[in-house]
Order: structure tokens, then sequence, then C-alpha cells
């Protein structure tokens, strides 16, 4: 299937190739990067029987791709309805799809990433190692735009042998997030307001990180006025800044912040995260230490 | 080196590591990157070592983290030069000119004159990076200079190649972008380029030193 190309038609709000990122490369100041819903991207890979090649991930919706040569797909993520030249085809199974057909992805009605992986990966240069765009550095592939022409790269050895991984779509109701106390959790009076009440995903929110609205919680009296020397944060981190908006890091955090991280989220969680859409409620359970 | 409080809590596969002082921090990232390199056990899993200014974030990749926090407990100073290993040395030329030049100047005490011979007088170190690829945070200059407090409003457009001081350090801006640090002059040398290997030219550990584009050589 070499010498394939898929036609970008159309793009929705924003589409992104994306692999695993770039870790390893924060004493350089450089981000992880890589897909958002680490789990949709995977399962992705596995149903083409693939390592973390390129993607597409596409953030609510609206992708549509023309194909030049016969190629496999998968779709996983968040369920954008979608169709071939018409057809519903389903997320969760291998498809092949022949030349000069459209794949048309639409409106998720819950969730906001969805994965078209293709068998091959799309076949760009790498960028210190990886395909991911970095949406705060740059680094990697720009965004997709109307008229790209994604090379497909040649097909892994290994033969797809699943016909279909049924999983759990993204939720639109309210979310249940688990986490552990932070570095700096004594910032605050008292860490147990994080789960008093739900938080509100705001409109500001990307792939840097989630933004909740919601009660500003209390600072420990000590540091009301205190600040932070920046330092090394996760994927995950909670930092709360003195303004009262939570946020919560995603794939292209910044190396280092300057806000105190008083709890991280599960890393199982941050899937769920990144399927967070604004107006969605979110409810931040803490773990045992 | 390390004691159990400060290592602090963050998440299933980091510690984070509270030293206090760039001085220990420095330390414990070189006898980190030492064990590392003896291919110790505890480290074996390490994806990242991320020193900052009084901190070390160090991240794995696998769930163990008391064989990392054992191996950090265990930690004794790497022999060799003071803090990091000594890398490559660059010299970068400076076109004295920033628009801070004279705020720096009276902030010190020092006539502008001074405040370059101070700055290009000692080789700096690249100690940490972070904010933006390619930025590294540079220490061991001129103690004069190291007074000079950040700006009291940031700037929304810091030129590429503006060379800065703030806080008792220096840097080069990698690209440009909003920034509080004062800015003493300007560089053509591009201290991040993908086309280069490795693309950051002041890695943690180079030495730097700063040259005078326009002046009479001292």
């Amino acid at each position: 299937m070499t010498g394939c190309v898929l036609e970008v038609c159309a793009t929705g709000p924003l589409a992104l190739l994306q692999d695993l990122g770039r870790p390893g490369l924060a004493h350089l100041g450089v981000s992880p990067s890589g897909a958002a819903d680490r789990g949709a991207y995977q399962l992705g890979a596995r149903l083409l029987a693939q390592g973390p090649l390129a993607a597409i991930e596409v953030t609510a919706g609206g992708l549509v791709l023309r194909t030049h040569g016969e190629v496999m797909i998968s779709l996983t993520g968040a369920v954008a309805p979608a169709d071939v030249d018409g057809h519903s085809v389903g997320y969760g199974a291998p498809l092949v799809l022949g030349d000069g057909q459209t794949l048309r992805l639409g409106a998720a009605s819950a969730g906001l990433r969805s994965y078209v992986s293709v068998r091959g990966g799309v076949d760009v240069p790498p960028v210190l190692g990886s395909r991911s765009s970095d949406t705060l550095s740059g680094l990697g592939p720009a965004p997709l735009v109307v008229g790209d022409r994604l090379p497909v790269g040649p097909a892994p050895l290994d033969f797809p042998n699943v016909d279909q991984a049924p999983t759990l779509p993204p939720t639109g109701g309210p979310l249940v997030v688990h986490a552990t106390r932070g570095p700096r959790s004594d910032w605050l009076a008292d860490l147990g307001q994080l789960a008093a009440r739900p938080w509100l995903v705001s409109s500001r929110s990307n792939r840097i990180g989630v933004r909740l609205e919601g009660a500003t919680p209390a600072r420990d009296p000590r540091r009301v006025d205190a600040e932070l020397a920046s330092e090394g944060v996760v994927r995950g981190s909670v930092q709360a800044p003195p303004s009262g908006e939570l946020v919560i890091f995603l794939a292209d955090h910044p190396v280092t912040g300057g806000y105190p991280v008083v709890a991280v989220v599960d890393d199982a969680d941050l899937d769920v995260l990144a399927q967070a859409v604004p107006g969605q409620l979110v409810s931040l359970l803490l773990g045992r230490d | 080196m390390i004691i159990a409080s400060q290592l602090l809590p963050c998440g299933a596969h980091a510690l984070l590591i509270e030293l206090g002082d760039t001085r220990a921090v420095l330390a414990a990232a070189a006898a980190i990157r030492d064990r590392m390199a003896a291919r110790d056990g505890a480290f074996t899993d390490v994806v990242d070592v991320v020193p900052a200014a009084t901190t070390v974030l160090v991240t794995i990749a696998g769930p163990d983290l008391d064989r990392l926090r054992s191996g950090l407990l265990r930690l004794e100073s790497a022999p060799g030069p003071d803090g990091d290993a000594a890398g490559a040395e660059v010299v970068v030329e400076v076109h004295y000119d920033g628009p801070d030049l004279d705020e720096v100047a009276r902030r010190t005490g020092l006539e502008v004159a001074e405040v370059i011979a101070a700055h290009t007088r000692t080789p700096w170190r690249a100690a940490f990076g972070g904010f933006a690829p390619g930025f590294a945070y540079l220490v061991g200059g001129d103690d004069r200079l190291s007074g000079v407090p950040r700006r009291g409003s940031p700037r929304s457009r810091v030129p590429s190649g503006s060379v800065a001081l703030a806080g008792g350090y220096s840097a080069v801006y990698p690209r440009t972008s909003p920034g509080g640090w004062q800015l003493i002059g300007r560089t053509d040398v591009s201290v991040w380029s993908l086309d280069r290997d490795p693309p950051a030219l002041l890695a943690p550990g180079t030495m730097v030193r700063f040259f005078d584009a326009d002046g009479t050589s001292s």
C-alpha cells in the first residue's frame, strides 16, 4: 500500500497528527506532546496491528478525507458519526477503503477527540523523533489544512486479527476523575475543597490543559501572597493559580510551571479528561496518598 | 544528600525533589545522571530529569516509584566538576544595545560599560531549561549582576536572540515570545535550531562566554 495518499477535504475545528509524542526531552524545554487520549490512540494502532505510527487526532469532528489508493483505517475515541461514500461505518474495527472513496466525520454527540488511524501511519518527517503536533511550542507538523495530501507509510508486517474492539464511548454526563495529593498540596488551606463540589469544563480548555471553573479553593494563610519558583510539572498536574480556575495539564503542557500543583490526576483518568467537552461537569476524587 | 522529607509526591510516575537552592539542584542532577550512566538499577526507568531553580523533577516510565525513591535516598555527590558535568563551551557574540541596559546600570550602580564588562568577564553555565525549547537559565556570572530583578511588567514581545538578565540568571531567548527579563543586548546566534543536532545550543552543562561584538577587546 505504499504510494497511497489521504487528501484532506475538510478539517473540522482542529485536526492534528499525533503519535506517542517526544518524551525524555524536558531538560531542553520540549513538552512530551502526543495523543491526548492515549487509550483511544493506542487502540486505533492495535486494530491495525501496528506500533505507534502517526494518526489524525480530530477535535469536535468534521474531518473529511479522500483516499488515493486503497487504505485500511480504524476509528476510535469520541464517536463522531462516520460514513464512507454515504454508508455508515463503525468505530473500533479495521475498515478497508478503496481508491477514491471519501470518509466523512460528523460532530460527536459526546466526547471531544476522535482518532483516525491508517495502516502504515501518516508518513511525514518526524521532528525530534515524533510526528506529534505540539500546540504549545509549534514543534512537529502544522495542523492539517484543506488540500493537505498525507502520504501513507508502508504497511507493517503483522496482520490485523481483531474484527471489533467494543469500548465504552466517552460520556456526555458528569465525569469523575481520580487524583492524589500533589507536591504543593500544602498551599491550600484544605485540599478536600477540590472534591467538595463539581467543576465546570471551560471553553478555554485545549491540549495544553483542561481549565475548570468553580469556587477558588482557599490558600493556606501562610501562602496567600507567596510566589513559587517555576518547577517541573507532569501531565495530569492540577495547578491552582490564585485566580480560581484550576488547570489540569494534558499532552502539550509546559515543562515547568510557577503555580502550585496541589494534586495529580491518575493516568487512566487523563484519557477521560482528554474527552471532556466545555460545559461538562467534572468531579475530582482524592485518593489515598 | 537527599532525605525523605525532600521527596514530594507527584503522581504515580514522578517525584519532585525540593532542594532549596540552585547549587544543590545542580549537585543532585549531576548525581542522578552519574547513577544513570552507571546503569544503577534504581534509575533505569527514568524518562526525564528536570532541574529548576530549587527543585529537580524525576519521572519514570513504569509504576515502581519505590525503587526510584530508594535510589534517590542513597544518592551521593557525583565526582567531577562542581554541579553539572563540564560540557561544550560556546561563545555568544552580543550587540549590547538592549532597551533595559540603562535600567540594569541604574539597578547595579555600574556604568553601562561596566555592566557589559561584568557580563562578558566570566563564563556562565547553562544550569537548566524549561520555559521554551532551547531556553536555558545561565548561572555563575559576575556577582554584581546578581541583584537585577525581573521587569515590573513583562513585554508582550521579546525578539528572538535577545540577551537578558533577571534574578541572578542570564539567558538568550530562542524565539520571539512574551518575557519579563531585562534585555541588555541581542545576538545573531541561534540557540535553538532543528537543523542542528542537538537542536539546543545551550543544553544543561554547556559553558557560555559572552563577547562584546561592538567593543574593543579587553
